[in-house]
């Protein structure tokens, strides 16, 4: 397998092409950047009680969705003009998968602003904003990273956040055991805890969605698919 | 590292940072190794069986050290940067570089494990089981049907004429040119379209009934549309020929060929299937080639 390097997709005969990676590159990561801080602001907005902010996060989603049919776009021309190969083509494949997780997450932030609001009016004391916040702070490290491992090409690093997404379903499953004591606690809790209980489905999804774009990262560098393989494959794949 | 550090400092003093290693090294893949070819150039089912294959023009070696199986019914493309040997090594398969003077060809080739450069090998015989299309279309200055008949005339294959219509009809009907042509067999053949010259040339090739047809760039000199036509008919021929096709046109290679070999300075890089040479290389040189990186 031909090794990477940093300026892996900028060093073709035609300088145009290079500009055209560079540019879908750059522009994932500024929709990788807006969408972290989505969730992150969602989070906020939940545990503060802020309806004015998840209002925004709300308001913001739809450039989400701008950047993501741009970014196809673009895609679909490198494709039509230049008949990518090998990792350029894995690049460019790859980057119109990854954009839908984005767009998925967003939509998963702008979830979670809408219930922030909900929660909100209701106005009672927090419960399981402790969970929240602690799987929030996880999933968002595992967006953060996959990211990152998107814009170094880092194999080893997407390999972790693989292994990663397992810890936090078990950590769904431990906060949804304790918000299921508070609603046996007291019925009145039901409809909040549920509420809460969203939440943290949908910040266990952007756990899902960041596994999916390290999977893409492993296929970009090493040229092999490691969706719906055990973790044990995808480490001797990154181990080559 | 430390061990190949031969400097006389010892482990413990040294600071931890200056554990550099003594030389950066190179990734093994982009250097060329003679000889040494990544992939899968070896096949159980082999055609041609080519081993250690060098061919020098006077002292210049244009092929270094090859060595290769051609699969029985299979499409193999040759790709690589002009000057890199492919049409070279393309024309040893059936000694078309006997008629170069300076040119001289060493190693093992086999077809059908007979020796190829076998001096008592009767090179008509050899050329008609392996066929031959070039770059540009190159019918003879005769009609269309005496053009397909004559390669059948001179090895005898047909005794009556009702025979050699047979042939004739069956070869234009495989090159898909039938249709087109069948109304004017005695039009001569210069007067048709480059696509149809092209598609008569390989008709003319398989009439013959060789076993391999050999392809040296066959499409760069045609339309996209006579392009398809041609890919189209490789495609069929390759269900009872086997097909090697020398191609600059990357795309066309990967549209057509089963496994591609990649040629770089005389030396057989790569060598894999085709689907994976296109989506994931083994060697950075040929990743740089397909990727557009140098010419």
């Amino acid at each position: 397998m031909p090794t990477q390097k940093d300026d892996v997709y900028g060093d073709h005969i035609s300088h145009k092409f290079n500009d055209e990676l560079m540019e879908l590159k750059t522009e994932f990561l500024k929709m990788g950047g807006m969408v972290e801080a989505q969730v992150e602001n969602a989070i906020q907005a939940l545990v503060d009680g802020d309806g004015h902010l998840a209002e925004q996060i709300r308001a913001k989603d739809k450039q989400v969705d701008k950047m993501e049919m741009d970014l196809d776009e673009e895609a679909t021309l490198i494709i039509a003009r230049r008949q990518p190969t090998a990792r350029d083509l894995r690049l460019v494949i790859s980057v119109i998968k990854m954009v839908a997780d984005l767009e998925r997450v967003g939509d998963e932030a702008k979830k979670i602003a809408k219930l922030a609001i909900k929660l909100s009016e209701e106005g009672q004391a927090p419960r399981g904003y402790v969970e929240v916040r602690h799987i929030g702070t996880h999933v968002l490290g595992m967006l953060h990273d996959s990211l990152d491992a998107f814009a170094r090409l880092d194999s080893e690093q997407a390999l972790r956040i693989m292994k990663e997404d397992k810890r936090v379903d078990e950590e769904y499953q431990a906060a949804a055991r304790t918000l299921l004591t508070f609603m046996m606690e007291d019925t009145r809790n039901i409809s909040r805890c549920m509420s809460v209980m969203w939440v943290l489905r949908a910040l266990e999804r952007v756990g899902d969605h960041a596994c999916n774009i390290a999977e893409n990262v492993i296929f970009m560098v090493k040229g092999e698919d490691v969706r719906h393989t055990p973790v044990e494959e995808a480490e001797r794949v990154v181990g080559r | 590292m430390n061990t190949l550090n031969t400097t006389v400092t010892s482990e413990a003093e040294m600071p931890e940072e200056n554990v550099v290693p003594v030389q950066e090294e190179k990734p093994a893949e982009t250097v060329i190794e003679e000889g040494k070819t990544v992939g899968r150039p070896f096949s159980d089912d082999a055609k041609f069986k080519l081993r250690n294959v060098e061919v020098f023009y006077g002292q210049d070696r244009a092929i270094k050290n090859i060595s290769l199986d051609i699969a029985r019914n299979e499409v193999i493309a040759f790709i690589g940067p002009s000057g890199c040997g492919k049409s070279t090594f393309l024309r040893c398969l059936n000694r078309m570089n006997d008629s170069i003077d300076i040119c001289r060809v060493k190693g093992s080739l086999h077809l059908d494990d007979q020796d190829i450069y076998d001096p008592k090998r009767d090179v008509v015989e050899l050329r008609a089981r392996v066929g031959m299309v070039f770059q540009k279309p190159n019918p003879f200055p005769k009609s269309i049907y005496d053009n397909v008949a004559y390669g059948p005339r001179i090895h005898g294959l047909a005794n009556r004429k009702s025979d050699l219509d047979d042939i004739v009809e069956n070869s234009l009907r495989k090159a898909g040119l039938w249709e087109e042509v069948k109304d004017r067999l005695d039009a001569t053949a210069t007067g048709m379209s480059g696509g149809q010259q092209q598609r008569l040339c390989i008709a003319r090739a398989i009439a013959v009934s060789p076993e391999v047809v050999l392809m040296d760039e066959p499409c760069s000199a045609l339309d996209p549309i006579a392009t398809a036509k041609v890919e189209e008919l490789i495609a069929e021929l390759s269900e009872s020929y086997t097909i090697v096709i020398v191609t600059h046109s990357m795309q066309q290679a990967a549209r057509v060929s089963h496994r591609t070999a990649y040629f770089h300075l005389g030396h057989l890089v790569e060598v894999n299937e085709t689907n994976k040479v296109f989506t994931s290389p083994e060697h950075e040189l040929t990743e740089s080639y397909i990727t557009g990186r140098f010419g």
